[in-house]
């Protein structure tokens, strides 16, 4: 388990380094840094002058390995478009968009798993096939048409939720949240459903058939030849052998949910990091924009990695240690 | 009159497809006295395994049983709901499959598949319950049980996993064993000790088991009486020594010729020509008359039923009638 950690933590080093050499080539190749801190009648020579202060007058190699080690920091620069430091930028819209993508993540998983157990195990009853037609919708229809019915709805017919915003936030230390307040919840329960609707067809789709799948294995006939109950089978047999791809995909998931929360906080005006990045692309706010891009990086890298480890919780086929005797 | 353990009157299983009905058992009987080891032999199709699985009710849709009754020490359990039947199995009827590799869990300990099974039947404390399993782990013949105990199927070879389904299937003391082909999987020389060991623990329990396979070496071996199936009908049944040495239907004499043995030296193995017919195009009368040497006018027409002869009981115009 420790040999897997070890190895797996140095892969997210590789990946995270090839990361922030794309996030270190923005700076280079989008456009000039300087020109864009100066004034149109900075002379050339002063130009040259703060290039050779900045560093860019040094070899590659010299300036990536200080962009690493400053991100390491977390001096990330500061935002063109704003002038306040990214790091101070990101701390403030980070815990908005990880609660709405936790909330997104949990209330898919709670709702999709049973969805998906109930459609496995009886593919013909009518609430089954009345999932499944729910299913279809939320597959096929796009986020910010949900969402946007969702407030017409809800927002503005019946009035009982917020149609933007987070609601009151309560501050712990530097992570504000918005767990913690009635209105926060209220505020959260439309974008929270409208980004996890996709999640939970997924989900529930992949539940169904891997139960299917399971229920016709061997082992589970061998089981109801043994007598155990229906329950004892179905949850603790079947369901634990279809959790390996479920935690496949919830973990991708959730590295979408966080990184493509875009749509569903500017349909919501859900003050996260989504709103942040798409407003700095329209400034092209290289800063900005190449901290985005590695942290969600590092989000899916870290994710990658519970979910390995998780699997080698769940299946014991896969702990190395105990070969074949 | 004393009943036997198992008694199977005029069992029929069909299948309902597209393409109208297919009966897959037609009509058969038997029983199972206790201690008995009783085996069901035939080709692949004949439904053999479909009669143990309509046994414990685990028939799967859509094959059902259409007509018949079974009896279990003189019960009826074909009709029993769900829930009752669940408590049969495993306590009073245990069941080994084919393929040891996929018939456990594989994502959980021995152990704990073993004391579920246990705590599912008897009333234990989950301390005693792994006392069993332990004990049961020894019988079967598992080295160092307390340590394997808590290792995951995947780090026991075929053999001895299904020395862990066996005692699975014996772990809370069944009166039947049916075991379905529970050596075709298995490696030749790990098939022997597994027969044996089937044996010895049924013998030493009392517990009788009907063994469907289509090895009639492993018949000859071990079991007390055999029926011979053919297209979902019984051909011929008696003891082992009667069928396998002198078997009266043309079937069962192409069965056992097709042995091959190391005393008679013969050029050719016999072979019976022809396959065995698809359920939807069974013959009429005979079902196996077309391929039989012997057969008449009247297996085209009439269907045989069992007779007594001086060996055994046998389904064919040759004797009697």
């Amino acid at each position: 388990m420790i040999a897997l950690i070890i190895r797996r933590l140095f892969q997210s080093f590789v990946v995270m380094l090839a990361v922030a050499l794309v996030a270190f080539s923005l700076f280079r190749y989008v456009g000039d840094p300087v020109s864009q801190m100066v004034g149109q009648e900075t002379s050339i020579a002063d130009r040259e002058r703060l290039r050779e202060e900045l560093g860019l007058n040094d070899p590659i190699i010299v300036q990536f390995s200080r962009f690493v080690l400053n991100s390491l920091q977390g001096k990330f620069g500061i935002s063109f478009r704003l002038g306040r430091p990214v790091k101070e930028l990101i701390a403030e819209r980070l815990p908005a968009t990880l609660e709405l993508s936790l909330v997104a993540a949990l209330f898919s998983l709670a709702v999709g798993i049973p969805m998906g157990v109930y459609t496995g195990l009886y593919p013909h009853r009518y609430l089954s096939k009345f999932f499944q037609a729910i299913s279809l919708i939320g597959i096929s229809l796009p986020t910010f048409l949900i969402g946007i019915l969702l407030i017409l709805i809800f927002g503005v017919i019946l009035g009982w939720l917020p149609t933007f915003g987070r609601g009151e936030v309560v501050k712990l230390g530097w992570w504000s949240t918005g767990l913690l307040t009635v209105s926060g919840w209220k505020a959260i329960i439309m974008p929270a459903f409208t980004l996890g609707m996709f999640q939970l067809t997924l989900i529930m789709r992949l539940v169904r058939s891997e139960m299917m799948e399971v229920l016709r294995a061997d082992f589970i006939k061998f089981a109801r030849a043994r007598g155990l109950s229906n329950r004892a089978i179905n949850f603790g047999h079947a369901l634990k052998n279809t959790l390996v791809p479920v935690i496949t995909i919830t973990g991708l998931q959730l590295g979408s949910i966080i990184a493509f929360a875009i749509i569903t906080e500017t349909v919501f005006q859900w003050p996260g990091m989504g709103l942040l990045f798409l407003q700095s692309i329209q400034f092209a706010d290289i800063p900005v924009m190449s901290t985005y891009l590695i942290l969600i990086a590092f989000f899916f890298v870290l994710i990658n990695m519970i979910v390995d480890i998780l699997y080698h919780i769940v299946d014991p086929r896969l702990r190395a240690e105990g070969a074949v005797v | 009159m004393a009943r036997s353990l198992l008694e199977v009157e005029r069992l029929g299983i069909e299948f309902n497809t597209r393409r109208g009905t297919l009966v897959a058992v037609d009509g058969i009987s038997f029983e199972i006295e206790e201690g008995e080891v009783f085996g069901v032999v035939g080709e692949s199709g004949a439904g053999k395994s479909l009669t143990g699985q309509a046994i414990i009710g685990l028939l799967e849709p859509p094959g059902r049983i259409s007509s018949g009754r079974i009896y279990l020490n003189g019960k009826r359990i074909d009709q029993l709901p769900y829930e009752e039947l669940r408590r049969i199995r495993g306590k009073k009827i245990g069941m080994i499959f084919q393929d040891p590799l996929t018939s456990l869990n594989p994502l959980y300990t021995i152990g704990k598949q073993l004391i579920e099974t246990i705590l599912t039947h008897l009333p234990l404390s989950h301390k005693e319950a792994r006392q069993r399993a332990l004990k049961l782990l020894t019988e079967v013949g598992i080295p160092a049980p307390d340590k394997r105990i808590d290792h995951y199927p995947h780090q026991f070879s075929g053999g001895m996993r299904q020395r862990v389904v066996i005692a699975l299937a014996l772990c809370a003391d069944p009166s039947l064993v049916i075991a379905d082909e529970p050596t075709t999987a298995l490696d030749v020389s790990i098939q022997a000790q597994i027969i044996a060991l089937l044996k010895r623990l049924c013998e030493e329990k009392g517990t009788a088991v009907m063994l469907i396979t289509h090895d009639m070496g492993v018949i000859a071996e071990i079991c007390d009486r055999v029926a011979v199936m053919y297209a979902g009908r019984l051909v011929e049944i008696g003891p082992v020594a009667q069928v396998v040495k002198f078997p009266q239907h043309p079937y069962s004499q192409g069965l056992m010729g097709s042995i091959p043995s190391l005393r008679r030296r013969v050029r050719r193995l016999t072979q019976i020509d022809g396959a065995m017919p698809r359920l939807n195009e069974i013959p009429p009368g005979c079902a196996f008359h077309p391929r039989c040497k012997h057969s008449f006018d009247r297996c085209h027409k009439e269907r045989p039923k069992l007779v007594e002869t001086s060996t055994t009981k046998v389904a064919c115009w040759l004797y009697g009638n």
